[in-house]
């Protein structure tokens, strides 16, 4: 028995090993055979999982149902966006005449704490209540931040309203700017390639954070509250501040990545943080497998990289059939989302990939019932 | 003062839909214990179907197409209600709480594409088939439209009532209300109820999917979701699963809007304006949950298990 | 020595009295048996012991301190556990960790020890996991550990939410119909599995239908009827009080 499990854990390290070389390798790989263009979504698709990792922990892990994660992600964008670039010299001349241009490392930690307290304040009514409602307020929360991002340009400048805030300062850490091409090691590493290595490093971080709390203590109590939260209400589990743990927490990751997401682009805008990214980021969460790390990251790789695909194959296949465009690729996407959220839920509740648990679950389903 | 009446009549008007849409939400709540989150894409829908049938029948004399379009609308949103519960709700009524949430939201993007795929992105413009007379009233002015929105949402409310305290039908619905599995074993036919909940529900949304385009004169894909928001917390201000509340509800959020839209400037000092209409229902939803989360009229809810 | 004293409590529902003026205390190491018609309150008693209701008036006492409003969370800190009449386990995880949740009052670990995954969580994970363990196979659960709870058979799961509720160490176990559903010889195992959880020095307080059950294993009986306590007492004095007889077992024919 000890040498079997042995092997299982020098079989792990191995696959770990593995992964992490393959992970390293790939962005020369996307560069080389795919081209640069592909990377840089690939870095998207690497924010997108790292949202789709957070709003796990709060869908998956909690079971609740957050319609309005985005509005968190907002709000680490915005966070970078004005403290980081010089648009609040247009607000208040006289305080900043050159705006604001805070270190990343000084506005990434004050971002997540924002995120996650406001995650507190909208919770904490809403989360002792029964779940639908958090439902409910998260989206009007989500829509609120946008009808401020919106109109908070007059009569002070904050947000510059719908054109958004743009010439946003690259990341840049211990002197090394993420902007420019750098030599590390002898190796040449584009931008595109040091945000990939920034983005794996915080996406590695909430996998790890992830992991870690899913077999805790914390973690046991957040899925006795998604299972049945009056039998863990009998456990002596505190239900409400656990419930706004996960939240806060999960709005905290959102915030993260936000700031990651201002800094890459450069640009923010209220566009992009309407109801149907939060949709997405959920779509992802759902379709990879509820509560299921890797399911949600292969929930998130294909999601982000569907639009993609369908904009390299729906446009020229519409052109070569009809000669023009029917359907633009973009609300295809969306009815393909609402679609996939209905019969993964109707007929693989557990999602693409399942965790190990919840694949014996299945299986065991499938066989007749010993005790009956 | 006349601007304080004017914004009373403009809420009331505004309120009158809100109502109708959140008896929609009320109703399934009070049945099933579940938010349709799809029930604002209802009223979308219904505007959207009543506006093509209305350019279909443009050679017809008004009083024949616009209630003939009503008709269809009408017809079209139930039957839309009824396939959204049979498809999306029906096999998930014993599944986690969180399953049917997930297919609703599901619902509501695909009824949202769907209608971008068929009318597009822009906005649509409702016809005017009546001249719209102003009425003034103190210094306010109410137009042929808004009356008839008012008037006509108030006798669909009453014979709503009407349908739930003095039919067998209406018995049954309460009695499911109260208790599904003694209901059934009654003899109630559960399905059945809820089936015809969704399309009441559905025909209402549809009702006021056409009163809101015809007040504004505009529909548009995405209208059903702010509009769904908003009756949604006009429902849980009155007392979700309370039908009396989701009409009191309407009307008070109706009033709580316009009155806030048309003030927030002086109240703030010129800092926001009107555009910030939007938020008050938001404010509202979370004023009530914290304060009386079973709402004006409901029982209490969080205690319920 | 009283654990729990109740009195004067009430409880409404709308019009409905669920409970009228109930007042009874159980010492401690009693088995202490509620039993009463169907629909005479005695789930609602129970839940307003456990804190899912709060009674509209009167007194709690448990441990010698007062509760006035206390949640589920807080009673079941202070050391009550409950079993569900409609088994409440947490269906989709194992029957260890079903259990090892059971832990959760009685640990401490919080996230930054989880995320740092230090010593003294690590010990108390594996003494969780120690205990978890022994407690499954106290109430003889033969199956594996991992089964998940949706998995096992009706008298398995029974018996799982009370290895869930023992591992909460609790002062008082209050067990809700445990021996619903199960035959004769089940029933015996439970009635030896509760002798055994009273002579370990826990309290229990059993609501059952089985007559027979409570009268054999309690030591004092309380009869509700319509929200009311129509009686209270050693089973046998209970057994021919004509009030019980005329409300409870007349009814019923027995």
């Amino acid at each position: 028995m000890p040498n079997a499990h042995e092997a299982g854990i020098f079989k792990r390290q191995r696959r770990r090993i593995l992964l992490a070389a393959i992970l390293l390798v790939l962005p020369f790989a996307v560069d080389g055979i795919l081209g640069r263009g592909w990377l840089r979504i690939v870095d998207f698709a690497m924010l997108y999982i790292m949202l789709a990792l957070g709003l796990n922990i709060v869908v998956g892990y909690a079971g609740l149902l957050d319609l309005g994660y985005i509005a968190f992600f907002a709000v680490g964008a915005y966070c970078y966006a004005l403290s980081a670039s010089p648009h609040l010299a247009l607000a208040f001349p006289q305080l900043f005449p050159d705006g604001v241009h805070l270190s990343f490392l000084i506005v990434l930690p004050a971002a997540a704490l924002l995120a996650g307290g406001m995650g507190v304040l909208l919770g904490a009514p809403t989360l002792k209540l029964r779940g639908d409602y958090l439902a409910i307020v998260t989206l009007g929360f989500g829509e609120i931040i946008r009808i401020f991002m919106n109109n908070l340009n007059a009569p002070v400048n904050l947000t510059n309203g719908p054109q958004g805030i743009s010439r946003i300062d690259p990341i840049s850490i211990a002197g090394l700017s993420l902007n420019a091409t750098q030599r590390i090691f002898g190796i040449t590493l584009p931008s595109v390639h040091l945000y990939f290595y920034l983005f794996l490093c915080f996406a590695g971080l909430v996998v790890f954070v992830s992991q870690r709390l899913e077999k805790s203590r914390i973690g046991r109590a957040w899925m006795a509250i998604r299972e049945d939260e009056i039998a863990a209400s009998a456990m002596g589990i505190n239900t409400r501040n656990l419930k706004l743990l996960a939240f806060a927490m999960g709005a905290a990751s959102g915030g993260i990545s936000g700031t990651l997401f201002a800094g890459f682009q450069g640009f923010v805008s209220p566009e992009s943080f309407s109801l149907m990214e939060s949709v997405m980021v959920l779509c992802m969460v759902v379709l990879g497998g509820m509560g299921h790390i890797y399911g949600v990251i292969l929930g998130g790789l294909l999601l982000a990289l569907l639009p993609e695909l369908l904009r390299h194959s729906v446009l020229p296949m519409q052109q070569a059939l009809f000669g023009k465009t029917i359907i633009d690729p973009e609300s295809l996407r969306m009815l393909l989302f609402g679609i996939a959220l209905i019969l993964v839920m109707l007929y693989r509740p557990a999602g693409l990939w399942p965790s190990r648990v919840r694949r014996r679950e299945l299986s065991s389903d499938e066989r007749p019932d010993e005790t009956a | 003062m006349e601007i304080f009446l004017q914004q009373i009549i403009n809420g009331l008007v505004q309120g009158s839909v809100y109502a109708l849409v959140a008896l929609g939400y009320t109703m399934v709540y009070g049945i099933l214990g579940l938010i349709n989150f799809a029930h604002g894409e209802v009223v979308m829908m219904g505007a959207m179907v009543s506006l093509s049938a209305l350019s279909l029948m443009a050679g017809l004399p008004p009083l024949v197409s616009l209630p003939l379009s009503l008709l269809l609308a009408v017809a079209f949103c139930m039957l839309l209600g009824y396939g959204i519960e049979r498809i999306a709700y029906r096999p998930l009524r014993h599944a986690p709480r969180l399953a049917p949430l997930i297919t609703a939201i599901g619902v509501s993007i695909v009824l949202q594409n769907l209608a971008m795929l068929i009318w597009g992105r822009d906005y649509h413009s409702f016809p005017q088939l009546f001249a719209n007379h102003a009425h003034r009233m103190a210094g306010a002015i109410i137009n042929d439209i808004q009356l008839a929105i008012v008037v006509a949402a108030f006798l669909m409310m009453a014979g709503l009532m009407l349908v739930v305290h003095r039919t067998r039908l209406g018995r049954a619905m309460r009695a499911v209300a109260e208790n599904q599995h003694a209901a059934q074993l009654m003899g109630v036919d559960v399905n059945r109820v809820v089936s015809v909940t969704f399309m009441m529900g559905s025909a209402l949304a549809a009702v006021a999917g056409v009163m809101v385009s015809a007040n504004y004169g505009l529909a548009h894909y995405y209208m059903g979701f702010l509009l769904g928001l908003k009756a949604f917390t006009a429902a849980v201000l009155g007392g979700i699963g309370n039908l009396r509340g989701a009409m009191l509800g309407g009307l008070l959020l109706g009033l709580i809007e316009s009155l806030g839209a048309g003030y927030i400037g002086d109240i703030t000092g010129g800092f926001m304006g009107s555009q910030y209409q939007d938020v008050f229902a938001f404010l509202v939803l979370i004023a009530v949950l914290i304060f009386r989360p079973s709402g004006l009229l409901g029982e209490r809810l969080a205690e319920r298990a | 020595m009283k654990l729990l004293e109740l009195s004067g409590i009430g409880k409404r529902f709308g019009g409905l009295n669920a409970l009228t003026d109930v007042s009874l205390h159980i010492g401690r190491g009693e088995i202490y048996g509620l039993i009463g018609p169907n629909g005479a309150g005695k789930t609602t008693l129970f839940n307003v012991i456990t804190g899912l209701y709060q009674p509209d008036s009167g007194e709690f006492n448990f441990n010698g301190k007062r509760y006035r409003a206390a949640k589920p969370h807080v009673l079941a800190g202070a050391g009550i556990a409950r079993t569900f009449q409609n088994i409440r386990l947490f269906a989709n995880l194992t029957a260890l960790e079903n259990v090892m949740i059971g832990r959760h009052v009685r640990t401490r670990s919080g996230v930054m020890g989880s995320i740092m995954n230090s010593r003294a969580m690590r010990l108390e994970e594996k003494a969780c996991r120690d205990k978890a363990g022994e407690l499954l196979n106290l109430v003889g659960l033969k199956k594996p550990h991992q089964t998940l709870a949706k998995n096992l058979s009706y008298g398995e799961q029974r018996r799982l939410e009370i290895a869930r509720a023992l591992a909460m160490e609790p002062l008082l176990l209050a067990l809700d119909e445990p021996a619903a559903g199960m035959n004769a010889t089940e029933t015996e195992n439970l009635k030896e599995l509760i002798e055994g959880i009273r002579n370990a020095g826990i309290t229990v307080l059993l609501i059952e239908h089985d007559v027979k059950l409570i009268m054999g294993l309690c030591d004092r009986v309380a009869v509700l009827d319509y929200g009311r306590k129509i009686a209270e007492g050693v089973p046998d004095e209970v057994r021919n009080d004509p009030q019980v007889i005329s409300a409870y077992l007349g009814v019923d024919g027995e």
